[in-house]
């Protein structure tokens, strides 16, 4: 009788698994946002598909996306405002709020609670609580005219605190969460010129932000108490009259590669890579066109770059032993951002105006794959939970 | 905006006073493609402006907001950019023609 019993209950079980979705983990999951139709399409990095598509997610261009620490939910920030929370497994939105009139991005604190926005309107940054979405702390980014400023560049750093910086005022701020109650929040003023971005290195260590208004970028090491704002790369132009620049560089994913960090120069063909010791210049690299993204390879073998309109059809792919462009290949028109799969031995290109994302091996450089996806721009594959500054 | 009020609001002065420097254009210029012009609107002016136009790191480019410049005044700075800004001349990408048809469209706000 028992053992009938037993017999009964997992054919039981056995009936409920079956009916309830297939199980399966988030690692392989990542994001595509698709600009133009305010949607997002989910894939699979290892069978190289789309597996489902979330609609209804207001203005997306210049969406980003974080993951939570368990990598089950991707926050989506747009342009709008947006923030919408997806459940990557089930393929759906949980709930969305407009938390802003104008945002551009966003960062997840190391402890996976606090999500917090970046906005242009109102200028400042607002923070949530990753669960409910409801707001925890809301600091407007008034520089010292007591006028409002956008906020650009902000990241999470180790410890519950976010940095950014006051693109109108010229100061980098930290907001920091680790006590009770209401953040702390440590202004650095007077860093210069109109700072279009920032980030963090992989280790949390160096806060760099890039200025647009003059030649030069802003270093803070955040192992040194007090914080202190130090510029570097001064005067990288030398004087010479910059391009037009017709696309903002991002700082995301610039990266460290063995011993040297590539930079974008403003308005110039070139890459700038600086000793990440003293942060001194160490060579220029000649690149196809404005670098807009420089992804490093996971492990640092290599770098590749996608270039501002009109060069936007062209990838150059930097060897980091000889600082050189070793491939230079054109995947099609308006090539938006790259992502590579976790290890890197893959890479995803979105290009937009001919609606695919398109695979490559990061070892050969042959194409693989590539997926349909509507007006594609960034992609984001969860294994961004696990870094710091993404 | 400290810095680009201020800027903001000599430049469409500077503009009346140099008047306009968008001339009638040369008729060897080539035949002006409304779609590809559109799509680089949306698509690459709205990078910075926004996709629907309301703005984000530029001023929206919504018709309400450009009321207060004529339609030349918004080609002149299309064409030559707003100096101490991100916003950059487009000249060397195109024609005055071009230039005149985006701010029309956009005065009218009729961008498709």
């Amino acid at each position: 009788m028992t053992r009938w019993f037993s017999a009964l209950l997992v054919c039981v079980a056995m009936v409920a698994s079956a009916s309830a979705a297939e199980v399966r983990g988030t690692g392989a999951i990542g994001v595509v946002i698709e600009r133009a139709s305010g949607s997002v399409l989910l894939v699979d990095t290892v069978a190289r598909a789309s597996i489902g598509r979330v609609e209804q997610l207001g203005d997306l261009s210049h969406a980003s996306v974080v993951f939570s620490p368990d990598q089950r939910h991707a926050f989506v920030f747009g342009r709008d405002g947006g923030l919408s929370k997806i459940d990557l497994l089930a393929g759906a939105l949980v709930q969305r709020i407009v938390q802003g009139g104008n945002a551009i991005g966003g960062a997840i604190s190391d402890d996976g609670a606090l999500i917090a926005v970046s906005n242009y309107e109102p200028g400042g940054v607002r923070v949530f609580d990753a669960r409910t979405l409801s707001q925890v702390a809301d600091i407007p980014a008034l520089g010292p005219d007591g006028r409002a400023s956008k906020t650009v560049g902000l990241v999470d750093l180790p410890g519950r605190r976010f940095m950014y910086a006051l693109y109108d005022a010229g100061e980098i701020w930290m907001a920091d969460f680790s006590g009770k109650g209401a953040p702390r929040v440590e202004k650095l003023p007077g860093i210069g010129k109109l700072p279009y971005d920032g980030n963090v290195t992989p280790d949390g260590r160096h806060y760099l932000a890039g200025l647009f208004g003059e030649d030069g970028v802003v270093h803070v090491d955040l192992w040194q108490e007090p914080l202190r704002a130090r510029r570097i790369l001064d005067n990288y132009g030398r004087g010479e009259e910059r391009l037009p620049v017709y696309k903002m560089p991002h700082l995301e994913g610039w990266g460290s590669a063995g011993d040297v960090m590539l930079l974008p120069a403003i308005g110039r063909h070139e890459l700038i890579a600086v000793d990440k010791q003293d942060f001194r210049e160490v060579a220029r690299i000649p690149t196809y066109g404005q670098p807009v993204f420089a992804v490093v390879r996971p492990g640092g073998r290599h770098v590749w770059i996608n270039f501002a309109h009109p060069l936007n059809d062209t990838v150059d792919v930097i060897d980091t032993m000889t600082m050189k462009v070793v491939h230079r290949f054109k995947p099609g028109p308006a090539v938006l951002h790259m992502e590579f799969t976790a290890r890197g031995h893959e890479v995803w290109v979105s290009v937009r105006d001919a609606n695919r994302v398109q695979i490559y091996d990061a070892a050969t450089f042959a194409k693989k794959a590539e997926i349909e996806a509507k007006a594609p721009s960034g992609i984001f594959f969860t294994a961004r939970a696990t870094r710091i500054g993404q | 905006m400290r810095a680009n009020s201020s800027i903001w609001r000599w430049w469409p002065s500077a503009i009346l006073t140099f008047g306009l420097a968008v001339a009638p254009a040369a008729a060897s210029e080539r035949p002006l493609d409304p779609e590809k012009l559109g799509h680089l609107v949306r698509q690459d002016c709205g990078g910075c402006h926004g996709l629907t136009l309301k703005g984000g790191l530029g001023k929206p480019l919504t018709a309400e907001h450009l009321e207060q410049w004529s339609r030349d005044q918004l080609a002149f700075i299309i064409l030559n950019g707003v100096p101490g800004t991100p916003m950059p001349g487009w000249r060397a990408l195109m024609s005055e023609d071009e230039a005149r048809w985006i701010a029309d469209v956009l005065k009218r706000g009729t961008l498709r």
